[in-house]
């Protein structure tokens, strides 16, 4: 650790990890209550289940990122971050709104109250107190990055996280409108979760994925900038209309149908683009990192990614097939698959790599953490692929047969069975994962003689 | 690294490059998929596209050519060291932009009179699609060119030439399928 304020990250990265546990267990209970749907239906129903695990991930993956930033950025623009006081008092902001929406969720306080009330939009339920507290949370942290950036120096990878930071920031605000068309509603709700996670949020997968390339390949800044400077260009050209996608079905102009099937058929691109970059990048390098965990989540992430929000989004993203797939399990299969892949993975990745030079425990038990890679990205592959299955023939009953939504779920029961047996594969990989970078000391399986050079 | 060299080779900006591909991309699937929908109603888009106005669209695309001619001859002046020329170039070719779209624009008041909408028929939508997002890029086009006749270093015109020529090049490929093929 050169900066002595990279240590605010450790922070950001334990409480994201905190959450990430509450997340996935809260997918497991979710993914119990398909197979089993009485389970705690009066005291904690599906829905609130559902919001507790999209929400955590949202949240613990934003709390990644502001990790992400607060370590590297000094690195980067080469001195300390402006004021460690405000990026302890951004975290205590974003750790008590969790709090606050958790307990309103689950209690369901203060229904329909203006200020303290869920507001009932999926995904942006949260009371305007802490929306207002995001803001907040928000400013400080991009008025502390871009401080630290603006005296310091400037490279391509700061210059494009602090855009992809700056975009998920104002995105955000689109939370506070809320048109009472139905229609209007929906086309402003999702700029905020589209125009994050396949516009700004690309900006910065990619920005992290480069700077990790740069420390573990060795390979030239000069190169890996030019990659970062191509992967954005695809992510925005085709990320911003991409949108359109979701414009299909909610009462928008029929012209979306067209629009959002050419520029997301794109989106394949930029998450392409990033999976070539990553293995080009090792296979030029000549850096031989110890670090082998960080290398392989990163390289996982770049894959996966292309899978699952690529591959498995294209899937689905032809109007002509949305028309019949629309949220059906197909979709589940992709979002489970994409924000894994993508952007989990990519977590995980920056902590695998920042973890010991956090914790000054270089080099660190890596078996158990690649353990945990290999279950985590089996269970969620294996998931991904039931899911299909289940959405494949979902469709086809019940949309193409027309029979009831009820009776099709139940012919598809046993998928949902073995979609319970990889989630808890993936449960049991993150608590590995998590056990991986807190616990162990030091490595358990020593390197052999023939593999260890001289570094 | 012979990988690498190639892409050196490329004259001009490589994200210029990027932004042609994509964009050709972008129009190429557009037109890919009218054609494709024109098969389930061939004498529907027949109908339709005899709506259209070819002989305006026939000077426009003589137009934009032109203009794409000086734009070239311009980055040839400019680097043989003749800047008042390559200048005046450069705001002809934004003019002959210009006039293009006032020609489009005369094209879709003459639709609009008539009644006739994205919604009137598929092939309209196509229509307007294809040539709304190509007459968007026009005029960024003309913005760009003015752009470089301002700030003239030859690196600036080459890229707003390689910018132009793309809108040329799509306008080309426009023009037959949507106003001619039938």
């Amino acid at each position: 650790m050169k900066y002595e304020s990279q240590k605010i990250a450790l922070v950001y990265f334990a409480v994201a990890m905190g959450l990430f546990a509450i997340q996935v267990l809260g997918g497991l209970l979710a993914g119990w209550i398909y197979v089993a749907p009485n389970t705690l239906s009066e005291l904690l129903p599906f829905n609130i289940v559902r919001m507790l695990h999209t929400n955590s991930l949202v949240v613990w993956l934003i709390l990644g990122f502001f990790g992400a930033a607060y370590f590297l950025i000094p690195e980067e623009a080469e001195r300390e971050i402006h004021s460690t006081k405000l990026a302890y008092i951004q975290l205590a902001i974003l750790v008590l709104g969790t709090l606050g929406v958790v307990v309103t969720y689950v209690f369901n306080l203060f229904e329909g109250h203006w200020l303290l009330g869920k507001e009932g939009r999926e995904f942006i339920e949260q009371p305007k107190w802490v929306k207002a507290g995001i803001v907040v949370a928000a400013l400080i942290f991009l008025y502390n990055v871009s401080m630290t950036v603006l005296k310091g120096k400037k490279t391509a990878i700061t210059n494009i996280l602090l855009l992809g930071l700056w975009g998920l920031a104002l995105l955000f605000l689109f939370s506070f409108y809320n048109p009472s068309n139905l229609a209007l509603d929906k086309q402003y709700w999702w700029y905020i979760v589209h125009l994050w996670v396949e516009g700004v949020w690309e900006l910065i997968m990619a920005s992290i994925l480069a700077y990790l390339m740069l420390k573990l390949t060795g390979v030239d800044r000069e190169v890996v900038e030019k990659w970062l400077y191509v992967i954005v260009a695809a992510a925005l050209f085709s990320g911003i209309l991409g949108t359109g996608h979701h414009y299909y079905w909610i009462g928008t102009p029929g012209y979306w149908q067209w629009i959002g099937s050419v520029f997301s058929s794109l989106e394949v691109i930029p998450f392409f683009a990033m999976m070539a970059f990553a293995f080009v990048m090792v296979w030029k390098g000549r850096r031989d990192h110890p670090n082998k965990a960080a290398l392989l989540w990163s390289l996982g992430c770049a894959t996966l990614a292309f899978f699952g929000a690529g591959v498995w989004g294209f899937l689905h993203t032809l109007h002509g097939v949305n028309y019949y797939t629309h949220g059906t399990q197909i979709t589940a299969a992709h979002g489970h698959l994409a924000f894994f892949g993508a952007y989990v993975a990519l977590n995980l990745a920056i902590f695998s790599y920042a973890m010991p030079i956090l914790r000054n425990r270089d080099p660190y038990n890596q078996v158990l953490n690649m353990a945990s890679f290999w279950l985590m990205s089996s269970g969620m592959v294996f998931m991904t692929f039931v899911l299909t299955f289940a959405g494949t023939i979902q469709t086809h009953l019940q949309r193409v047969m027309g029979e009831y939504f009820m009776d099709v779920q139940d012919q598809v029961a046993i998928f949902y069975w073995m979609r319970f047996g990889s989630g808890l594969v993936v449960v049991i990989g993150a608590l590995l994962f998590i056990y991986a970078m807190w616990v162990p000391r030091r490595e358990i399986i020593e390197r052999g003689a023939v593999e260890t050079p001289a570094e | 690294m012979s990988e690498r060299s190639l892409i050196d080779e490329l004259p001009g900006e490589l994200m210029m490059w990027v932004l042609i591909l994509s964009e050709l991309l972008v129009f190429g699937a557009g037109l890919v998929a009218l054609l494709a929908v024109r098969l389930t109603d061939p004498s529907g888009f027949a109908e339709a596209q005899d709506h259209l106005y070819r002989t305006g669209a026939a000077l426009n695309t003589v137009v934009l050519v032109t203009s794409g001619y000086l734009a070239a001859c311009a980055l040839h002046w400019c680097r043989s060291g003749r800047r008042a020329r390559a200048r005046w170039a450069l705001l002809l070719a934004a003019g002959l932009g210009a006039l293009f779209l006032v020609i489009k624009g005369a094209e879709y008041a003459g639709k609009a009179a008539q009644g006739i909408s994205y919604d009137t028929h598929p092939f309209f939508m196509f229509y307007y699609l294809l040539t709304g997002f190509h007459a968007a890029h026009v005029l960024a086009g003309v913005a760009i060119l003015l752009l470089v006749a301002w700030r003239d270093a030859p690196r600036n015109i080459e890229a707003g030439a390689q910018f132009w020529h793309m809108v040329d090049l799509v306008w080309v490929l426009l023009y037959p399928v949507v106003y001619l093929a039938g």
